[in-house]
């Protein structure tokens, strides 16, 4: 204890360690291994070599560039969805919810509760062929007689956009409940309508919650296999789906790696690209 | 601030028709939302009661309680409960001790490489499932480290972590330091200030976070799926049992964790808000 007392500069330090020593061996390193198996040349049966292969990165954007556009493609409708149905839910709890809020916000996170596969498996249930769903759409006449909603791009969405849509409700939730309604007041006041008064004063306050959700909905979902394997056919395939079987089924371990990485990179090349957007229109707004 | 002109609010027109329809629009709008999000968690549930022909539990057949009855008739669904609770429960003290440690430096003391470490914390939360578990998997390939349950406990202590620290940072945020000033006046020491002041104050955010650790041990699949060799935890068996048709008892325990998880998250919010009660007592 007095040895502490003389240098209590290293009290936080050893309060991090443990933590941060746990991070370094198993998310930092073997991130650095998972770079060094992506420069990796061979084959599983004579085994890979570590050849500064940086070939294998091109190799896996030609040819997986399709299963690549897909995943972002399905995460960002699947975002742009979740913002639309999240946000006037969360506007409703914000400023309509009274003494119910905590009950509702528990109803949005209602969801997490359920294992994320057997939610998963719930829709599969519901948009399968004999469900209730598609029986009425075809009597609608919006799906064809032998029209399907499983296995198909629509269902794929609608699953990514179940599963993380608490990701976005939440963040939303709190920006919106953060603001002052005086604010509002003042600006209808001032004879703002209600619409200009929500585009000029509502709309920008709640942006960091939008950003948030954005970022915390489209991540995961650009990663996700579980919809496209569930809820889909190969057809539908993400990156993830390519992930997972060339790690775990086909043992090609630099595709893999290079695959991952492609896809870290792709994500944050994005996040930066949407920040600096979102922000100068923060700037300007 | 001395202005103090009351703003003379004029009683605003929403009489108007449109209005009308715009505010109930909004409503009508919520509660379909709320249809969306609770009606898989229905059919869940309903499913658990279905009375199945043939091996898909796909089309309502008739209630039973056979499925709740028999909840382990299924070879392996018992095995793989337990494991997970065991990791669960292994992952989640572990990841709160070291999370809580992290948030306690990060949150009272200035020091060189706070920034990096805040941003350190965030990275794993921002990094897509499908990377952390590849990436944990390859340097266990290459360590030669055979993949089961150390692995699986490893690996959910790792993204839990972040988790944590999150968590019990937002309770340390709201903490009175002034409180730990007096006792240590009192003649406490550092540890017993801790022991008897800060801990019991930050109780609730350490609480917070290992119940969240231990959620999110219990439904990770993804990152498990990699690291987990012959091991079979409870969302690996669902992933197993999807491909050949899962059976209702996957429902029933789906269900089981369901009113469980509401449960502890009524009661922790019954106990914060009777604590905030009794703290404005004192006060």
């Amino acid at each position: 204890m007095t040895w502490l007392h003389r240098h209590r500069w290293l009290t936080p330090y050893l309060l991090l360690a443990p933590g941060l020593l746990w991070l370094g061996a198993f998310f930092i390193a073997p991130l650095g291994v998972l770079a060094y198996q992506s420069l990796q040349s061979g084959t599983f049966d004579f085994g890979y070599t570590f050849s500064w292969e940086f070939y294998n990165y091109w190799d896996a954007i030609t040819r997986y560039k399709g299963h690549l556009a897909r995943s972002f493609l399905y995460a960002g409708l699947a975002t742009v969805l979740a913002l639309v149905i999240s946000y006037p839910l969360a506007y409703w709890i914000a400023f309509r919810g009274g003494r119910w809020k905590n009950l509702l916000l528990l109803a949005i996170i209602a969801p997490f509760f359920v294992t994320y596969l057997i939610r998963t498996l719930a829709w599969q249930n519901i948009l399968a062929d004999e469900g209730t769903v598609v029986g009425v759409l075809r009597d609608l006449h919006i799906l064809e007689p032998d029209g399907r909603l499983l296995a198909t791009s629509t269902a794929v969405v609608a699953g990514i956009t179940y599963n993380f849509l608490p990701f976005m409700a939440l963040p939303l939730y709190v920006a919106l409940e953060q603001i002052d309604p005086r604010l509002i007041e003042a600006a209808q006041d001032l004879y703002a309508s209600r619409v200009k008064a929500f585009l000029r004063v509502t709309l920008p306050l709640s942006l960091p919650g939008v950003f948030a959700g954005t970022l915390l909905t489209f991540i995961p979902a650009a990663g996700d296999f579980i919809n496209a394997q569930l809820l889909g056919t190969p057809k539908q395939h993400m990156i993830g789906n390519v992930i997972q079987s060339k790690y775990l089924e086909l043992i090609d371990y630099p595709a893999a790696a290079a695959l991952s990485f492609i896809l870290m990179a792709a994500i944050l090349i994005g996040v930066i690209a949407y920040s600096r957007a979102l922000g100068t229109e923060r700037l300007t707004g | 601030m001395t202005v103090r002109a009351e703003p003379v609010r004029l009683p605003r027109r929403r009489r108007g028709v449109l209005a009308f329809l715009r505010q109930h629009a909004l409503t009508a709008y919520a509660i379909l939302a709320f249809v969306y999000l609770l009606l898989p968690i229905a059919v869940v549930i309903a499913f658990s009661f279905n009375d199945p022909r043939g091996r898909f539990n796909y089309v309502w057949q008739g209630f039973t309680l056979e499925n709740w009855r028999n909840w382990d008739a299924v070879p392996g669904l018992r095995d793989a409960i337990v494991l997970s609770l065991q990791v669960a429960a292994v992952s989640s003290i572990l990841a709160t001790a070291l999370g809580t440690l992290i948030a306690l430096a990060l949150a009272r003391y200035g020091f060189r490489g706070r920034g990096a470490t805040n941003f350190l914390i965030f990275l794993p939360m921002s990094t897509p499932e499908i990377v952390l578990g590849a990436s944990l998997l390859a340097l266990f390939l290459n360590l030669q480290f055979a993949t089961g349950f150390t692995t699986i406990v490893i690996a959910h202590i790792m993204f839990n972590i972040s988790y944590v620290v999150v968590t019990v940072k937002a309770r340390l945020a709201g903490f009175d330091r002034h409180l730990e000033e007096a006792a240590m006046d009192l003649g406490a020491n550092e540890w017993t200030t801790f022991r008897k002041v800060t801990l019991p104050l930050i109780a609730p955010g350490i609480l917070a976070g290992f119940l969240l650790a231990f959620a999110l041990s219990v439904d990770d699949f993804v990152i498990t799926y990699f690291n987990s060799g012959s091991e079979v935890t409870f969302p690996l068996f669902v992933w197993g049992a999807a491909r050949v048709g899962a059976p209702p008892q996957v429902n029933v325990i789906g269900t089981a964790i369901f009113v469980l998880a509401l449960a502890a998250m009524a009661a922790n919010i019954l106990i914060q808000s009777r604590r905030a009660k009794q703290s404005k007592g004192i006060a």
